[in-house]
């Protein structure tokens, strides 16, 4: 049997309300009055698909140490040349010894990298995959992709084991259908009219796709319990089902109230939403669909409902870790959506990354790699040659030790108004592991007054600056407040 | 044990610049002008001196790498001159380095001069720090006032004190030096403040507003030190000797090992120890007459007078509430301004503190002259409160 047997969902925490949006542009545009409805997922500044792909790969995984491949697939990842598997490997500490492929290039990018991930594990090529799904799109200010997308990310594992959602069948249907196209090296979407994505696209594609994936699987429409189409159409979604002949009540929810269409996660964001809800009974037929240029059709069966539940569980607690934000301005910001006075500070990011650096101290960068003394068994961070326990001193003794997961709390903090952030004030400070080790570290996701000495905290990958004058970004740690940590879904 | 550094070194002269943002001059022009005064009272000619030590930090918007800039502004006579840099205490090891060789009989009279030119940035407070090319790629991303707020946040939790009364502690600290610095005709900042002024005052880094931070000027410092017996047969009298000079350097443990709480300077209090060792000092809060101290942070300030174990631990801010480092308290801290006021370019700011100490004990310090000062002491930091060179002087009459 090859399946999904491990998944978990990640949305950044701020959801930025839409009427927030739509009165931001209402002189302009008094049509838009109509979506100023629900809210959008939107990332903090530090916040792009791999950081997000880490957190839900993180949570996904579990105690796994690794797995045989890993596959990343995003429309929005930050690198042009420079894989992003890679990034997310080296962050979850997983080891050289795998395979890594990023897919791209479709808003079905995600479905086909799991499909992708099935057949590896099915032909024994791999013993097992993770999946990543994550998007940031970013979208013009104004445009109708700002209101409807959100950010976001899913991670899947994929065995061969018992898995609580088994890989049925599947098919595929390639169309160079251009719904929207974003030409290489341009920063937005450009995309044709709604209707004649629905009539043309959704309506011809995807029903006779789905037909032919059932097909495979030797199931008919009315077998389908759970439908799952991203659509930003209104009603796009129930009126394929409909033409497919699947039943209304199997139609998962969009999240257009909740989340937004966050790219090529979003079908597994609307997977997990609606194992978070729906009855759920072993045996009952899900099909998953990714449509960009053709449709991924796949047929999914629940083979353990308590498994299923607890992906759909995982999905919650994200959902769950909502702030709500009523700044457009800040979104604005935060997306480099607009020139803003940043002030001589923010020049001190303009500096060249030394990349010999980079990769000497990669496992201390990117998988927060310290150190454990064998003699003294003081852990530090970063690891040294000579032990940091002023009663111990002992030279050459240290073995790596991952700090990642290391429970953690605030020993000293400030609210920074003067250095430079994007999000001000820059919150940093001392935080003790609780099995020791510390150092000072950037803060994020902390709202002004939420944290004191004591506050527990949780590491998370995240970007530490960008290099704007090059194209890099640069990754690393931060604390942010442990009560916000993505689930695991997993029986 | 060494034997020490006590009454070996003897100051033979003197200078500092004015401090302030001096848009009318570059570093050239202050070293210039601190010098002038500094050989003017030793009574001596550039020709007599052997040596020279020159501290500047951010040589990077300054004068450049080197000891040639010293040497260029003051045409000295191609004598050897040594660039040193460390931190904020760049100032106490230029003199630490001319005083050592005066003591080891390599020179008879040797310069020490620090010098910043801190306003040609283009914009308010300090440059970033960091550097090198591993740091930017992980250590957090903090300003100088942000990394010693944090002082705040543990002490609080350590002593169990509210942000208000802590509040109030360190806008009196402020509201002293404010009041020291109007009677200093060279300081940077020249009015006083009170104490609502200094508590609704814009926001900073938590908890420290804009008076909790000290300025930041242009400025150069000077001295000229000898042996007594030299300083003696060139006429002087009012010797002032150097009786402890300490440094100690952070290893890492602070910022590395769960053993600090955050509340207090760990290389402090081994300077503050082994200088009280060396001057032969029993109980400093009885035998200090004055200080300067490195408040660069009015935080900074509190939990050294705890370090430096004037204070006892915990009882700063009783203390800070007395007067008792008020200007007529029992240990006037900061009489001249302190980094607070008079202002803090920080490759002078280790001598700066010593003129005014001098100044005090060879009664020249004008409106400012405490009443029959013994013992002076400068405690100079570079660096944060995790990660920080400590540097502490006592001077006094040469017996």
């Amino acid at each position: 049997m090859v399946g999904i047997a491990a998944y978990a969902a990640y949305l950044p925490r701020l959801r930025l309300s839409r009427k927030a949006i739509v009165d931001a542009h209402r002189w302009a545009d008094p049509g838009l009055a109509g979506k100023a409805k629900g809210e959008r997922s939107m990332c903090n500044w530090d916040e792009d698909a791999v950081t997000m792909g880490v957190e839900a790969s993180r949570a996904c995984l579990g105690d796994r140490r690794t797995t045989s491949l890993i596959a990343f697939a995003s429309t929005s990842a930050p690198f042009a040349d420079r894989q992003h598997g890679g990034i997310v490997a080296g962050a979850l500490n997983l080891g050289e010894d795998l395979a890594s492929i990023d897919v791209g290039a479709s808003q079905r990018a995600g479905t086909s990298a799991l499909l992708q991930a099935f057949a590896a594990v099915a032909s024994g090529q791999h013993a097992d995959a993770l999946v990543i799904a994550s998007d940031k799109r970013r979208s013009k200010a104004a445009s109708a992709g700002e209101l409807d997308n959100g950010d976001g990310a899913a991670a899947m594992f994929v065995g061969s084991g018992a898995c609580a959602l088994e890989f049925v069948a599947a098919h595929t249907a390639t169309v160079d259908f251009i719904d929207h196209f974003r030409g290489a090296g341009e920063d937005f979407d450009y995309g044709w009219e709604e209707r004649w994505i629905r009539d043309e696209g959704l309506a011809r594609i995807v029903p006779e796709a789905v037909g032919k994936a059932l097909k495979k699987a030797g199931l008919g429409a009315t077998d389908v319990a759970h439908f799952i189409l991203p659509s930003t159409i209104r009603g796009a979604t129930a009126s394929v089902a409909k033409a497919a002949g699947i039943a209304s009540d199997a139609v998962a929810d969009t999240l257009a109230a909740e989340v937004g269409e966050a790219g090529v996660a979003h079908p597994f964001l609307m997977l997990g939403a609606r194992l978070a809800t729906a009855e759920l009974v072993a045996g009952q037929a899900i099909v998953v669909c990714g449509f960009g240029q053709g449709c991924d059709a796949i047929v999914l069966r629940i083979n353990d409902a308590a498994g299923a539940r607890a992906m759909g569980n995982a999905y919650s607690a994200t959902l769950a870790t909502r702030v709500a934000e009523d700044n457009y301005q800040k979104y604005l910001a935060f997306n480099n959506l607009v020139a803003l006075e940043k002030g001589m500070r923010a020049e001190k990011d303009d500096f060249k990354t030394a990349l010999t650096v980079t990769y000497r101290k990669r496992d201390m960068l990117t998988g927060l790699v310290g150190g454990r003394c064998t003699v003294c068994g003081t852990l530090q961070f970063p690891r040294a040659d000579i032990c940091v326990n002023p009663q111990c001193r002992a030279t050459h003794t240290q073995e790596p030790h991952p700090f990642r997961e290391e429970k953690a709390s605030i020993v000293t903090w400030s609210a920074d108004y003067l250095t430079y952030t994007a999000d001000p004030p820059a919150h940093y400070g001392m935080i003790n592991f609780a099995n020791g080790g510390r150092f000072m570290t950037d803060f994020t996701d902390v709202s002004v007054g939420e944290i004191d000495v004591g506050t527990p905290v949780r590491m998370v990958f995240r970007v530490k600056s960008y290099d704007r004058l090059r194209g890099f970004v640069r990754y690393f740690w931060k604390a942010a407040p442990a009560c916000r940590a993505p689930e695991r879904g997993q029986a | 044990m060494a034997a020490g550094i006590k009454d070996k070194v003897a100051i033979l002269g003197m200078g500092c610049s004015r401090f302030g943002e001096r848009w009318d001059c570059g570093a050239e022009e202050l070293m210039v002008e601190a010098f002038s005064e500094a050989i003017a009272d030793a009574g001596i000619d550039v020709s007599q001196i052997d040596a020279a030590w020159f501290s500047t930090h951010f040589e990077e918007i300054n004068v450049g790498k080197g000891g040639l800039p010293l040497s260029i502004a003051l045409r000295l006579p191609n004598i050897a001159v040594t660039r040193v840099e460390n931190f904020c205490a760049s100032g106490s090891e230029a003199f630490r380095g001319a005083v050592y060789a005066v003591a080891s009989g390599a020179a008879d009279i040797a310069l020490a001069l620090g010098v910043e030119k801190l306003k040609d940035t283009g914009y308010g407070g300090l440059p970033a720090g960091g550097g090198g090319t591993l740091n930017p790629q992980w250590a957090a991303n903090g300003s100088a006032p942000g990394n010693f707020a944090q002082l705040a946040s543990a002490y609080r939790a350590k002593h169990g004190v509210s942000r208000d009364d802590l509040k109030r502690a360190i806008a009196h600290v402020s509201v002293k030096s404010h009041a020291n610095g109007a009677r200093n005709p060279k300081a940077h900042l020249r009015k006083p403040i009170t104490e609502d002024q200094a508590l609704n005052a814009p926001m900073i880094a938590e908890p420290l507003g804009l008076f909790d931070c000290c300025g930041v000027s242009d400025g150069a410092a000077c001295a000229i030190v000898t042996t007594p017996e030299i300083a003696r047969s060139l006429g002087k009298s009012d010797i002032v000797s150097i009786k402890a000079l300490q440094l100690a350097l952070s290893n890492g443990s602070e910022a590395g090992h769960n053993s600090w709480d955050g509340s207090y300077f760990h290389t402090t209090r081994i300077a503050a120890a082994k200088a009280y060792k060396e001057a032969g000092i029993k109980k400093a809060r009885d035998e200090v007459s004055m200080f300067e101290c490195h408040d660069c942070f009015s935080i900074t300030e509190l939990v050294t007078m705890e370090d430096l174990q004037l204070s006892p631990e915990g009882g700063a801010i009783k203390d800070v509430m007395d007067g008792f480092y008020d200007a007529d308290g029992q240990i006037p801290c900061q009489i001249d301004g302190g980094l607070k006021c008079f202002g803090h370019p920080i490759g002078a700011s280790g001598i700066r503190m010593l003129y005014e100490m001098y100044l005090q004990l060879t009664g020249r310090a004008g409106d400012r002259q405490l009443a029959n000062p013994r013992i002076g002491m400068t405690h100079n930091l570079g660096g944060s409160p995790m990660s920080n060179v400590a540097a502490v002087c006592i001077v006094g009459a040469y017996d």
